[in-house]
């Protein structure tokens, strides 16, 4: 077990793109830490870095108190499970498992031993004598990690283990991986592109945005104070809306109507002209279901669609905005891959709301979770900063 | 309509199958039929499709085993000459098969998963050399061989063939490596494989249905092999058998020995066949499913 170091790596391909743009991360020993991002945002590259499987064109990158840039991947002693397991097919159960034991020359008492506790640990017991080609895409994974586990490394990582299985499926081997971490207390790098997976399993969480880190921080402080556009929208199902707004005084104009801003959240704004507001779906509430005690504003809108889940109400309201923020929500909706037709807002009301599609209803909205971005640079001006972890690019210091 | 038409098409079919069954077997069924044939009844004027007494003759001759019918012991010069061309056949093929095969998977292994300069030029080289016609080289190789001492030996048919085989098995196993995930690799390397170790344990197991199919070709080229075989020979220390069956002449120029020659027949197919019913099981298709996510 060991931590490990990355320190201002930089992957450049042939054509001088960079894949993976100066990107440090401190992993502590034991920790399970997240790489997440969308498609191309050089999370898989920076894993097969750490793995020897990329070279690394610039920085530093240490296991332990070893310097491992140049080392070949079978002398980082790192285990790795791929996104499609890249099981051996010629090999039974057990001599996938023992592979990597066998290449060790280990003795033949120590090998069944060590593949045993494996196979017992992810009940692999009655497949031992099969091949990889008559496993279940489930059975498949667990194998995968059963020759990750099967031998002391340094270090587990994960390249999206989970995207090649159903979704009910994808479920059970979060928890048992999140669990078997835990047992082994392994330092975990894991790479995903799923927010879901991202916040479930990470101690910490890397966000990147191609090739560069936005954010490192826990789960909670990402979603609580995300600290730009990017990370805002990342982080969170459904999304974090955004909509444009104009700040005078203490007072933030929302194109639903006014509301009153913190005193530190107004002062943070003060003279920045049109900003982008972003606030979560849960912020928002049926007016008449609204906490009386907490401060925050009411306005009345029309609901142009409702989704009743049971237990809560998704209602989505239309609204439209002036061009330069929209041209800049347009693009984030593009590096986050999605694909929105029309500026809406979607709140997340309790189950009980009564409020029907196409009705005027009063909404109300905690001012306090409000987070205001600047539309140019997409910087979170109201970030939290001893709550949000690391963020390299800031250039706001509050 | 439809089962009527189902049935109409399975009999198509069987027709078609016993149309082709019989284009096929029946020369190999009339050379079987020959090959216990006296020479009496092989030089009769029409002779009938079976043998009218069966005699294991033509089989003892070649062999040099047993007595004949007529109470003699076979022909010693005529079996020692066979068996020996028996024996340089096996050899030959062999080895020339051995070397082939072991290039030709290293060389594929490059060409699938190196990128180099020169790629395009090496694949398409290979292919027109086994585009080549083999008769045009039988003179420069018949002048060179002399000048090296190579003719009239083993390895002077070896390198011919390697030759001539090579290229096939190298577009044959890079095809297959190709197939073979790059994780596959990555996984072993990460798993503590070195290079070597990795396509050892890993590469060549996958693409053993590819070795087998490259290796299975080059040993029927090898074996059947004819213009190099007489061209480059003189005598039986390195004459192949189909060389060594041409000089099957008998005593009587009107009366070639056909009864020997179709046994000789039977006897060169005997090992082919052999070789493909055991190989046939190792070139399982889909060897490689299960690696990854299919």
């Amino acid at each position: 077990m060991a931590s490990i170091n990355i320190q201002n790596l930089v992957k450049k391909y042939g054509d001088g793109f960079p894949a993976v743009n100066d990107v440090s991360i401190d992993i502590a020993d034991g920790e399970f830490m997240i790489l997440v991002g969308p498609s191309g945002c050089g999370k898989s590259t920076l894993l097969r870095m750490i793995v020897g499987l990329e070279d690394i064109t610039s920085g530093d990158l240490t296991i332990g108190d070893r310097r491992v840039n140049d080392l070949a991947p079978r002398d980082r002693n790192l285990a790795m499970v791929f996104q499609n397991y890249a099981l051996y097919p010629h090999l039974t159960v057990y001599e996938n498992i023992a592979f990597p034991l066998r290449l060790a020359k280990m003795d033949n008492a120590e090998v069944d031993r060590l593949v045993k506790e494996a196979s017992k640990t992810l009940e692999l017991d009655e497949h031992l004598q099969r091949k990889p080609g008559n496993l279940s895409g489930g059975q498949r994974q667990r194998v995968a990690m059963g020759r990750a586990i099967v031998r002391q490394a340094d270090a587990f990582l994960f390249d999206e283990p989970l995207s090649n299985l159903d979704a009910k499926l994808r479920g059970q081997m979060r928890t048992e991986i999140s669990r078997l971490q835990k047992k082994l207390g392994i330092t975990t790098v894991y790479v995903t592109h799923d927010q879901t997976e991202a916040m479930t399993l990470g101690d910490r969480v890397a966000v990147l945005k191609r090739g560069i880190l936005q954010q490192l921080a826990t789960p909670r402080e990402l979603y609580d104070n995300p600290g730009n556009l990017f990370v805002a929208g990342f982080i969170g199902s459904p999304p974090m809306n955004f909509l444009p707004c104009e700040v005078s005084g203490s007072t933030a104009k929302l194109p639903f109507g006014e509301i009153e801003l913190p005193p530190e959240k107004a002062r943070a704004a003060e003279g920045k002209g049109l900003l982008i507001a972003g606030v979560r779906p849960e912020s928002f509430e049926d007016a008449t279901l609204a906490p009386k005690d907490k401060g925050g504003a009411t306005f009345s809108t029309t609901v142009d669609v409702v989704e009743w889940l049971g237990n809560e109400t998704y209602a989505y309201i239309p609204f439209e905005a002036p061009p330069e923020v929209e041209k800049q929500l347009r693009q984030l909706e593009q590096e986050l891959d999605g694909e929105a037709l029309r500026t809406q807002l979607v709140i997340s009301l309790d189950g009980a709301s009564r409020i029907k599609e196409g009705e005027t209803a009063e909404i109300w909205m905690d001012a306090a979770k409000l987070h205001l971005f600047d539309p140019a640079t997409g910087e979170n001006l109201t970030v939290d900063r001893e709550n949000a972890g690391e963020i390299p690019g800031a250039k706001v210091t509050a | 309509m439809a089962t009527r038409a189902d049935a109409q098409a399975k009999v198509g079919t069987g027709i078609g199958f016993v149309v082709i069954m019989i284009w096929c077997l029946l020369p190999v069924a009339w050379i079987i039929s020959l090959s216990f044939k006296s020479t009496a009844e092989t030089g009769a004027g029409s002779p009938q499709f079976l043998p009218k007494d069966g005699t294991l003759d033509n089989y003892k001759t070649l062999l040099g085993v047993g007595t004949l019918s007529d109470g003699t012991k076979p022909d010693p010069a005529v079996s020692d000459d066979f068996l020996q061309a028996l024996l340089n056949s096996f050899g030959v093929a062999a080895i020339a098969t051995l070397l082939s095969v072991v290039f030709a998977t290293l060389a594929a292994y490059a060409i699938a998963r190196l990128e180099f300069k020169g790629k395009r030029l090496v694949l398409s080289l290979a292919l027109a050399i086994a585009m080549f016609p083999v008769v045009s080289l039988v003179g420069p190789l018949f002048d060179m061989w002399r000048t090296f001492h190579l003719f009239n030996t083993w390895p002077g048919l070896i390198i011919p063939y390697m030759t001539f085989t090579l290229p096939l098995a190298i577009w044959t196993l890079s095809a297959f490596f190709r197939e073979i995930p790059w994780e596959m690799e990555q996984a072993a390397q990460v798993d503590g494989a070195t290079s070597w170790q990795a396509f050892r344990k890993v590469i060549v197991p996958l693409a053993a249905p590819g070795v087998f199919t490259a290796a299975i070709l080059t040993f029927f080229f090898a074996w059947n092999e004819f213009v190099l075989a007489i061209s480059l020979t003189s005598t039986t220390d390195s004459r192949t058998v189909p060389a060594q069956m041409s000089f099957f002449v008998g005593p009587d120029p009107f009366n070639p020995p056909y009864g020997q020659l179709a046994t000789a027949s039977v006897v060169v197919t005997v090992p082919i066949i052999v070789i493909v019913l055991l190989f046939q099981r190792k070139i399982v298709a889909g060897l490689t499913s299960g690696a990854v996510k299919g």
